[in-house]
C-alpha cells in the first residue's frame, strides 16, 4: 500500500510536467525547461506559503498559490518564449540554460533570501499551515493536487483535440509553414502561449510539490521531474488523456527505483537510462510522429 | 624591469589568460565537434551525453593506463554514444532534438550507474592520473600571453591542432563540400551522387568522438577525477558556442575562448574576494550563453537543412 501511495505521490509533478511538455511539443515548441519552470513555481508557492500566508485569510490562499506559481512558470517560460518570437533563438539551448540558472537560483535563496529563520540549513522556513494542501487520506501526502492534475489533463485534451485554439496549435506544430499560408493562423502567437502555458503548468507542478508534499524549498527539490517528464509526455505519445498512465507508470517506477536504492543498493540514477530507452523506444517504433520534418 | 604594482597587474592577467584557455579547451573540443556535425545537417544535443560519456571513459582509462588511454577512451566513449544517436536519427530518420535529449538522459543514468559499479557507492578517493602544464621551453617565458598558450596541458595542444585541420577538411577539402552539401542541399547533394546520410552519420561520430575528447580534457586536465553529471551543462554550452562562432571553425574556436573568459572571471572574482554569492558567480556561464545567444541569432544563418530530413 505504502509502495502505491508513494508512486501516485510521485506521479502528481510528472503528471503536471508531463503535460507542460506534451502541450509544448504538441506546438513543435522544444520546452526542455520544464525542470526550471517547476522551480520557478516551487519559488513562487515558498514565498506566500512564508511570508505572505500569515497576513491573508486562508481562503485567498487556495486561489493565491496557484496561481502565483503557474504565473512564476510562465514568466520563467516567458523568456525562451520572447527569445524564439523575437529573435528566432532555438528554445532547446536557453531552457536548458534556464534550468541551470534556476538551480543555482534556488540553492541561493535558500542560503540566503529565503533561507530558514534559524540559519542552520540551506532549506526555507514550512510554510504555514493555511498554506498546505489537503491530504486526501489523512496522514498521507496524497493531496488533492492528484486528483486536480487528472482534471487538468482532460481539460487540456479537450482543448488541443476539441476546440478551434486547439487546431491551430496542432496546425502549428505539425507544419508552421502550412498553417502561416492558410493566413487564419498566427503561428508566432499560438506557439507563443502555447509555451507559457507549458511553463504554468509546470510552475503548478513546484506549487504541488511544495503545498503537498515537502512543505518547504530546498536544493536538489526535483529529482529530474522536469526531464522525466519528457519521457512521460512521449510515452503518451502527446495525448493529455494518455499522459495520466504514462505519469503513472513513471511514477511508480521512480518509486519503486529509490526503494531499490534504499533496500538492494541499485542507484536510483539508472532509472534516467530505463527512461532514456522508453523514449528511444517510442521514437524509433512511432516513425509516424516522430519522423524528422521534411523541410 | 617594471616596478612590483605593474608586475602584479601582470601577473594577475597572465593568470587570467591562463585560466581562459584552460577552461575554453573541454568547450573547444565539443564546440569543434558539433559544427562539423551541424554543417552536415544534424543537430546533436545529445552532445552533453557523449561529453559526460567521455568524461568517464577517461577516468576508468586512465585509472587502468595513462592519461594518454584515458584521452582515447574518451574520445571512444563520445563516439559511441554518437554512434547510437546516429543510428537512430541518420538510419531511422527519427526526431533529432527528442532523440537527443534521450542520449544526454541515458548517458546520465548509464555514467551514474557504471560510476558506482566500478568505484564503489561512496565514490570517494577515485584520483586518476592528469596531464600537468607541459611548458614550452623559452616560448612559456612569453610575458602576458606565455602562459595562456605555451605553458597548457597536453589536450589543449591537441586542440590548437585540432581547429586549423577541421577548417582545412570542412572549408577547403573536397570532403568538406560534401559534407556542407550534405547540410545545405542535401537533394541536390544525392542527385550528384554523395551519399547525405554517410556524410552525417560519419560527421555525427567524429563530432561525439571530439565531445568526448572535451569530457576527458575536463577529467585528465582539471578535476582529476569523475563526478556525476560533472559536465554540467558544458555540452549544450557548446552547441550555443556553435551558433556564436557562426558555424565557423575558426569563430568557433574563438567563441569558446569568449566563454573560456567568462567562466575564467569567476576564478578571478573568486580570487579578489568579491562579496558576490557563490550561487550567483556559478550561474553566470549560463546567463552569459542566453544573452549571447540573443545577441548575435538573427544575423547569424544555420546550415539550411539543419534538424531536418
Amino acid at each position: 500500500m505504502s509502495e502505491v501511495l508513494a508512486g501516485l505521490v510521485r506521479a502528481t509533478p510528472l503528471l503536471l510536467c508531463g503535460l507542460a511538455v506534451s502541450l509544448a511539443f504538441r506546438a513543435g515548441v522544444w520546452n526542455i525547461g520544464a525542470e526550471g519552470q517547476f522551480y520557478a513555481g516551487a519559488v513562487a508557492a515558498t514565498w506566500i506559503g512564508t511570508r505572505v500566508a500569515p497576513s491573508v485569510p486562508p481562503v485567498v490562499l487556495v486561489v493565491l498559490v496557484p496561481l502565483a506559481a503557474a504565473t512564476a512558470g510562465a514568466v520563467w517560460a516567458g523568456v525562451p518564449a520572447w527569445l524564439r518570437a523575437r529573435f528566432g533563438v532555438l528554445e532547446v539551448i536557453t531552457t536548458i540554460m534556464l534550468n541551470f540558472i534556476a538551480e543555482h537560483g534556488v540553492a541561493w535563496l535558500v542560503h540566503g533570501p529565503l533561507q530558514e529563520a534559524a540559519r542552520t540549513y540551506p532549506q526555507s522556513d514550512a510554510i504555514a499551515p493555511a498554506a498546505r494542501l489537503t491530504p486526501l487520506l489523512a496522514g498521507t501526502r496524497l493531496t488533492w493536487a492528484f486528483p486536480a492534475a487528472i482534471l487538468l489533463a482532460l481539460a487540456a485534451w479537450f482543448l488541443v483535440a476539441r476546440t478551434r485554439p486547439g487546431f491551430a496549435l496542432r496546425a502549428a506544430g505539425a507544419n508552421p509553414e502550412a498553417a502561416r499560408v492558410t493566413g487564419r493562423i498566427n503561428v508566432t502567437r499560438v506557439t507563443t502561449v502555447a509555451f507559457l502555458a507549458s511553463g504554468a503548468l509546470a510552475g503548478l507542478a513546484g506549487a504541488a510539490e511544495v503545498s503537498g508534499v515537502t512543505f518547504a524549498l530546498y536544493e536538489r527539490l526535483s529529482p529530474g521531474y522536469g526531464y522525466t517528464a519528457i519521457a512521460v509526455a512521449l510515452l503518451a505519445r502527446l495525448d493529455p488523456r494518455w499522459v495520466v498512465p504514462s505519469a503513472l507508470f513513471f511514477g511508480s517506477l521512480e518509486a519503486g527505483a529509490s526503494a531499490l536504492q534504499r533496500s538492494a543498493g541499485i542507484p536510483s540514477v539508472t532509472v534516467y537510462a530505463v527512461e532514456a530507452l522508453v523514449v528511444l523506444g517510442v521514437v524509433a517504433l512511432d516513425r509516424q510522429v516522430w519522423r524528422a520534418r521534411p523541410a | 624591469m617594471p616596478g612590483p604594482p605593474e608586475a602584479a597587474a601582470l601577473a594577475a592577467v597572465a593568470a587570467f589568460l591562463e585560466a581562459t584557455v584552460r577552461v575554453a579547451t573541454p568547450l573547444g573540443f565539443a564546440a569543434i565537434g558539433e559544427t562539423i556535425a551541424e554543417r552536415t545537417g544534424v543537430i546533436n544535443v545529445g552532445l552533453e551525453g557523449a561529453m559526460l560519456a567521455g568524461a568517464l571513459g577517461a577516468a576508468i582509462g586512465a585509472a587502468g593506463g595513462s592519461p594518454w588511454t584515458g584521452l582515447a577512451a574518451g574520445a571512444a566513449a563520445g563516439g559511441l554514444v554518437a554512434a547510437v544517436f546516429a543510428v537512430f536519427v541518420v538510419g531511422l530518420r527519427a526526431d533529432q532534438i527528442v532523440t537527443g535529449t534521450a542520449m544526454t538522459m541515458l548517458a546520465i543514468g548509464v555514467t551514474g550507474a557504471a560510476y558506482r559499479a566500478t568505484f564503489g557507492t561512496t565514490g570517494a578517493a577515485l584520483d586518476v592520473p592528469t596531464f600537468g602544464p607541459a611548458a614550452v621551453p623559452g616560448l612559456a617565458r612569453l610575458p602576458v600571453i606565455g602562459g595562456a598558450l605555451f605553458a597548457q596541458a597536453a589536450p589543449t595542444y591537441l586542440l590548437f591542432l585540432v581547429v586549423p585541420v577541421v577548417w582545412w577538411i570542412l572549408m577547403r577539402s573536397q570532403a568538406g563540400l560534401a559534407m556542407r552539401a550534405a547540410g545545405e542541399a542535401p537533394h541536390a547533394a544525392e542527385a550528384a551522387g554523395i551519399g547525405v546520410g554517410r556524410w552525417r552519420a560519419g560527421a555525427t561520430v567524429v563530432g561525439g568522438a571530439l565531445g568526448g575528447l572535451g569530457g576527458a580534457a575536463l577529467v585528465l586536465a582539471q578535476a582529476g577525477t569523475f563526478a556525476e553529471r560533472m559536465t554540467a551543462g558544458r555540452g549544450f554550452i557548446a552547441i550555443a558556442i556553435v551558433v556564436l562562432g557562426r558555424w565557423h571553425p575558426l569563430g568557433v574556436a574563438a567563441a569558446a575562448l569568449m566563454f573560456g573568459a567568462a567562466s575564467a572571471l569567476q576564478y578571478a572574482a573568486q580570487a579578489a574576494r568579491l562579496h558576490v554569492p557563490y550561487q550567483l558567480i556559478l550561474m553566470a556561464p549560463y546567463v552569459v550563453t542566453l544573452l549571447a545567444l540573443a545577441g548575435v541569432q538573427g544575423r547569424a544563418r544555420a546550415p539550411e537543412f539543419l534538424g531536418k530530413a
